[in-house]
């Protein structure tokens, strides 16, 4: 459907403090451009009916300078463009510069996931947690290539650069679940690279803070390690179902023999896939390419465990 | 079935050595067309495979995401390096500037001979690093990807250094032939709108071109042996190569518009038989563009973590542009005022691109304010923005100059019928595929993705419909055009009473442009001075 029932033709509805602001601004060039255009367009049809050549036309005359004309045509833009430029770029600082009480979340960006780190320890993959109501500082940096961190309902996006931080910030005003997108493109998961903002109430989140921490208690290992291989983004690279992606899927591979890309090869058990997910480049499976990032220090032994329980039910 | 039996530029001198050897422009000319017409056809099926792979009809998808992102760059780099760049200048720029200026030749015609050859050989490189496994960096090239990715970034962009010399000699050739010969008698004044931007353009093809060579051979020593000015593991700074290539790019989107720019005022006033009002301000807005051209870049990295401050001054310079654009299009408008409005193909495709242009333009607005940019950067909006600006606007340009000019080339007319019906299904297709971008855009989706989320399905689906009628009209274009070469009716020698110094010759010319020394008598759009009796269209 080209409308959407919940935003306006063209924008998707928002969810931060600026989100309105920006759309305002949006739409007022959208109107400017829509009287331009008909301008243009009317001047066309009307022209083009009104002077239709017929036969056997004489010397065609009209006017070829108007002062007047071309001073009224200049200005009238200036005039305009110089509105949206004030405007946009009020706004901008607006969105650029964070209030000094905002809570600050470390955002790494790597091929192909992201990575929040909280101010009491806890972290998440692909899944930013924050209280609503709250304005939210993202100090942001990447292991790799540039990514770009974009929330299209917040009306954010910045740049995430290897060597160097950046900063964006937003204050979400309503519960919920939001999308966020790589916007720079960073290879072949740039597209898999697709993360959710959760915004809870301030007790929730406060809630989740605290158990942020003991995340899978009170459940199987091979449950939690279902969790964690969506959570920590296992998923963008390897699938269950036996399609190969960018790394080899998961599917039937406990206990099998892998082929490894110097030619020997390994009996996937515990340990060959602890070390896969430990040491990455140690042992490579033939036929991919060396790209998958350590995962030590992001996951703790549990977590291991539980994602081997849970390959190991992957028959 | 008629013959062209007097002597043209195209039956003398005779054999394939007269060709590949000649110092014509035309004829150098006319072997652009074939070439840039090679490539847009190259770069066209690869974006109908985008299209097809982006429809997810049923989930299901055409190609890998490797494959995919291949397509894309190439799509990219073959579009802008090896067609839009040198479309209207290197191919009709070519053939046409001589002789509206009354010339024999251009000023050098070894070094224009030379810059097509360097040319094909940098397509040639280009088209190599396909078959050596291709470029997934996309056209842009931007580090540090481009320096890690394990794909053949060497031969692609060594392609696109060689292309960028064959661009600077083209400049080179057409500033010093508008300096040294004119007409006795054409002042600045009196010569041809096309001509100024083509001057224009020339001037930022010198001075531009050379800063992509360099932030090429820097890209290329970083990748090679890791000198470290991009990579931040070594003290360099990855986002200091989008200032670079920004610095070149960004004039170059104004290498691809003027002349475009140019060929609309050629036409508008030929089949409106109208003075072009305010000529001068379109002459002098060319100028203003190139220059202003030369100090915007940076509003391509409003999101890259420049300093706001930066942002800032990149967005009010521009704003500026956006100043001589509008007069320009206000100009044209008013040129069909009292005229005596012909809807000739080549007419279609002028007022497509007064509609498409004005689109493109002004969704730049969108852009080039800070607020909004952050919300459309790097998104479909972006896509559809500049697909308007460069095939909205300099494509249709070129196929207006192609039909206007394609009977003084070839001496033969085409089906106006067909060439019609073409247009229409362009126009319609073109509208189809990227005006659903924009709200694609606008509603988040973000560019260069393989996948996306179920939501934005419907809206990528009516994009691909859009492509095939879209492409079905190139199709029909390229079968009436060649049927026109083989069957075509003989064309007058000024089909379309143009007052243009190229039409006081025959059609096609003979190989030394004039048989004898024009006389300038009247301005080149002086059609309030002289008795029409036409009937055309």
């Amino acid at each position: 459907m080209i409308l959407d029932t919940t935003g306006s033709l063209f924008l998707p509805p928002g969810h931060s403090t600026f989100s309105g602001e920006v759309d305002s601004l949006f739409n007022f060039i959208l109107y400017a451009s829509a009287v331009f255009l008909a301008i243009v367009v009317f001047g066309i049809i009307f022209f083009v009916l009104r002077y239709r050549r017929r036969p056997k036309e004489g010397v065609v005359t009209g006017p070829t300078h108007s002062t007047a004309l071309e001073i009224i045509w200049s200005v009238i833009p200036t005039i305009l463009v110089i509105i949206v430029f004030f405007w946009g770029f009020r706004l901008y600082l607006k969105m650029s510069i964070p209030p000094k009480d905002a809570l600050e979340i470390k955002v790494t960006g790597q091929k192909w996931f992201w990575t929040f780190d909280y101010p009491n320890g806890a972290n998440t993959l692909n899944e930013l947690v924050v209280p609503v109501g709250k304005p939210v500082k993202l100090l942001m940096s990447s292991r790799d290539v540039i990514h770009g961190f974009y929330i299209p309902d917040f009306r954010i996006k910045m740049d995430v650069v290897p060597n160097r931080y950046t900063i964006t910030w937003f204050e979400a005003v309503q519960t919920g679940v939001f999308n966020i997108f790589c916007t720079q493109y960073c290879g072949k998961g740039h597209s898999e690279m697709i993360a959710k903002v959760k915004v809870l109430g301030e007790r929730e989140y406060n809630d989740w803070l605290i158990s942020g921490t003991k995340a899978g208690e009170g459940m199987s290992l091979e449950d939690f390690g279902a969790k964690l291989y969506v959570s920590r983004a296992c998923v963008t690279c390897h699938s269950v179902d036996g399609t190969a992606n960018v790394g080899p899927s998961l599917k039937m591979i406990f206990g099998h023999q892998v082929k490894l890309a110097d030619g020997s090869s390994v009996s996937a058990d515990e340990n060959y896939i602890r070390e896969s997910i430990l040491n990455p480049q140690a042992r490579i499976v033939a036929g991919y390419q060396s790209v998958m990032p350590t995962f030590q220090g992001i996951l703790n032994d549990r977590e291991l465990d539980a994602l081997i329980a849970y390959i190991k039910s992957l028959k | 079935m008629e013959t062209l039996s007097e002597r043209n530029y195209l039956n003398e001198p005779r054999g394939w050595k007269s060709w590949i050897f000649t110092l014509d422009h035309k004829r150098i000319g006319v072997m652009y067309l074939i070439a840039i017409m090679a490539s847009f056809l190259l770069g066209g099926v690869f974006a109908m495979l985008i299209r097809m792979e982006l429809l997810h009809f049923g989930g299901k998808h055409l190609m890998g995401a490797q494959t995919y992102n291949q397509v894309f760059t190439l799509h990219g780099a073959i579009m802008i390096f090896l067609f839009i760049i040198p479309s209207i200048p290197a191919a009709l720029g070519n053939f046409v500037l001589p002789q509206m200026l009354g010339a024999k030749d251009v000023a050098f015609p070894r070094l224009n001979l030379a810059s097509f050859y360097i040319y094909v050989f940098g397509a040639l490189f280009a088209v190599y690093s396909m078959s050596t496994g291709a470029v997934d960096t996309g056209w842009t090239f931007y580090t540090p990807y481009s320096t890690t990715t394990n794909t053949s970034v060497i031969s692609m962009t060594l392609g696109v250094l060689i292309l960028g010399f064959s661009s600077i000699f083209t400049g080179i050739n057409f500033i010093v032939t508008v300096h040294k010969l004119r007409l006795p008698g054409m002042t600045w004044y009196k010569m041809p709108l096309f001509v100024w931007s083509l001057y224009a353009t020339a001037i930022i093809q010198v001075l531009a071109t050379p800063i992509l060579g360099i932030t090429l051979i820097l890209l290329m020593l970083e990748r090679t042996f890791g000198i470290g000015i991009f990579d931040p593991a070594m003290g360099g700074d990855p986002v200091l190569y989008q200032h670079f290539f920004w610095f070149y790019s960004h004039p170059a989107v104004y290498i691809m518009i003027l002349p475009a720019m140019g060929i609309i005022s050629e036409l508008i006033p030929v089949f409106s038989r109208r003075k072009i009002f305010g000529y001068k301000a379109i002459a002098f807005s060319s100028l203003a563009i190139a220059f202003v051209s030369f100090l915007v870049w940076g509003h391509h990295m409003f999101v890259s973590g420049q300093s706001q401050y930066a942002a800032m001054i990149f967005s009010f310079l521009t704003f500026l542009v956006a100043i001589p654009s509008g007069i320009k299009i206000f100009n044209w408008l008013a040129t069909l005022y009292k005229g005596s409005i012909s809807l000739a193909v080549p007419m279609l495709y002028s007022l497509s691109f007064l509609f498409l242009f004005t689109i493109g333009g002004l969704t730049g607005m969108f852009l080039g304010a800070l607020a909004t940019d952050v919300h459309l950067h790097d998104t479909y909006f972006v896509v559809a923005h500049f697909h308007y600006v460069m095939m909205g606007g300099t494509v249709m340009a070129f196929l207006g100059g192609l039909h206007y000019w394609w009977p003084k080339i070839w001496g033969r007319m085409y089906s106006e019928f067909w060439a019609r019906i073409s247009a229409v299904l362009v126009f319609l297709g073109f509208n189809i595929t990227f005006f659903t971008q924009f709200i694609l855009g606008a509603k988040g989706m973000p560019r260069r993705y393989y996948n996306y989320l179920d939501q934005y399905q419907p809206l990528h689906a009516y994009s691909t419909y859009g492509s095939w009628i879209l492409a079905l009209g190139f199709i029909i274009m390229a079968v009436y055009l060649i049927h026109s070469l083989v069957k075509g009716r003989r064309a007058p020698d000024n089909p379309w009473q143009s007052l243009g110094l190229e039409w006081t010759n025959s059609s096609p010319p003979p190989p030394e442009n004039f048989t004898v020394t024009p006389k300038l008598t009247h301005g080149p759009y002086d059609y309030d001075k002289i008795v029409s009796g036409d009937s055309t269209g």
